[in-house]
């Protein structure tokens, strides 16, 4: 092999891994900036019941029941999910404005299901 | 959209005339000239609430409207209970009890053609299974009465508030049956409508029972769950809720926190009491009535 064709392979190969990294590094990022939250259910109520998440940024709420079906219902953000016990549910979203959205249980579940309620709080 | 209409606004929509909304003796010319048939709605009994910050009356205020039923001058031909006869408690045999006390007191009642359906604080805890017990029958049925055809819908047995699928399908065969311009009347516990959503005050699958509903020209929907009166359209679908018979709750979003409204010892059993709906020629004419039997 001739040198100059020798450099020009070690530059393309040198280009190749450098783009490899970069997409390797964005995708880390990428994944880093969706908001993951457990939350657990059980009679009657939520942990944690306040949810702080950031405007625009993806957020993965992972619910899970520490007993019974419990539901979750945030209808100002258009979410909710059932929580069956055994079970993860995922719900994703990407909140688009700032502000205090309520959400509750919606599957009854006993004399206190009124009251188990939270809020999501989207800050700018 | 805010669909919602004031009540005179509702009533003028029923065809009453002026002269009788601006006499504000409406209810007593509308119940003098009932026409062909009146029968009852009673709402949210709630036997076994014992918060005296709501009703300190809570052991005898379902008594006092047995006993105010029967002192109507006018007998209803039926007297519906459009659900949450009983309190809600995590005990099956407590349930039970409930249940029986409740079927007890209205057994007082002196007509007893008594139509019954369960809401969530009877029946979402397990499908319906106690109520079925102590009060009997199906948890939705349609009948028939003098030229009118009503359906009973559950929307509560269900803990997700759905209808479900199978009673969707079973409403969609029952009203196959029926002509467009026929008279139905739908009981239902929850409201079919999104009234307010934060507040659990909907059914997750409503909005098809209306579907269905809505090629129907004469379709009025009588509800609970809400403790309070509300009129609502959708298109040409009236709703109306009853208030409840043991504590009254507040205007949907009126507060942060749903909650039961304060008892007022100025003015006691404020909110509560029964309707009294007469069917007069192609109109449903209401009256509202306290726990005293008094029309308000």
């Amino acid at each position: 092999m001739r040198p100059k064709k020798a450099v020009l392979l070690k530059l393309a190969l040198l280009a190749a891994i450098l783009l490899l990294a970069a997409f390797i590094c964005s995708s880390s990022m990428a994944q880093e900036a969706k908001q993951v939250i457990k939350v657990s259910a059980k009679r009657f109520e939520y942990s944690p019941s306040r949810i702080t998440v950031k405007k625009g940024v993806p957020v993965v709420l992972e619910l899970t029941s520490l007993d019974r079906l419990h539901g979750f219902n945030c209808p100002a953000l258009g979410i909710r999910g059932d929580i069956n016990p055994g079970e993860t549910t995922t719900i994703e979203f990407t909140p688009q404005t700032a502000g205090t959205f309520p959400f509750h249980c919606d599957n009854f579940c006993g004399s206190g299901h009124e009251s188990m309620q939270g809020t999501i709080i989207v800050t700018e | 959209m805010n669909l919602d209409v004031e009540r005179r606004d509702f009533l003028k929509l029923a065809g009453i005339g002026s002269a009788v909304l601006a006499s504000g003796l409406w209810k007593n010319v509308v119940f003098a000239e009932a026409g062909d048939f009146v029968f009852l709605q009673i709402s949210d009994t709630h036997w076994g609430f014992d918060n005296p910050k709501a009703n300190p009356d809570f052991a005898d205020t379902l008594k006092k409207e047995v006993v105010s039923i029967n002192g109507l001058k006018v007998q209803p031909d039926f007297i519906i209970f459009t659900g949450d006869l009983t309190h809600t408690t995590d005990d099956d045999q407590e349930r039970r009890r409930r249940l029986t006390e409740f079927r007890g007191i209205v057994a007082g009642l002196k007509n007893q053609n008594i139509k019954f359906m369960p809401g969530e604080h009877d029946a979402s805890l397990d499908n319906g299974k106690a109520y079925k017990e102590v009060i009997g029958g199906e948890t939705h049925y349609t009948f028939d009465h003098k030229g009118i055809h009503f359906i009973v819908l559950d929307n509560v047995s269900d803990p997700g508030a759905k209808l479900g699928q199978a009673q969707l399908d079973w409403l969609a065969a029952d009203l196959k049956k029926l002509d467009k311009a026929a008279p139905i009347v739908v009981f239902t516990h929850r409201p079919l409508f999104d009234l307010m959503p934060d507040w659990d005050w909907d059914t997750r699958d409503g909005a098809k029972a209306v579907e269905l509903l809505t090629p129907f020209s004469n379709v009025v929907v009588f509800y609970g769950h809400i403790h309070q009166e509300n009129h609502h359209m959708t298109g040409h679908i009236a709703h109306h809720s009853c208030k409840g018979s043991m504590y009254p709750l507040p205007a949907p979003g009126s507060v942060p926190v749903k909650a039961p409204v304060p008892w007022d010892p100025a003015a006691p059993w404020r909110g509560l009491g029964f309707r009294n709906i007469s069917r007069s020629g192609a109109k449903y004419d209401l009256s509202e009535y306290s726990i005293q039997g008094e029309a308000v």
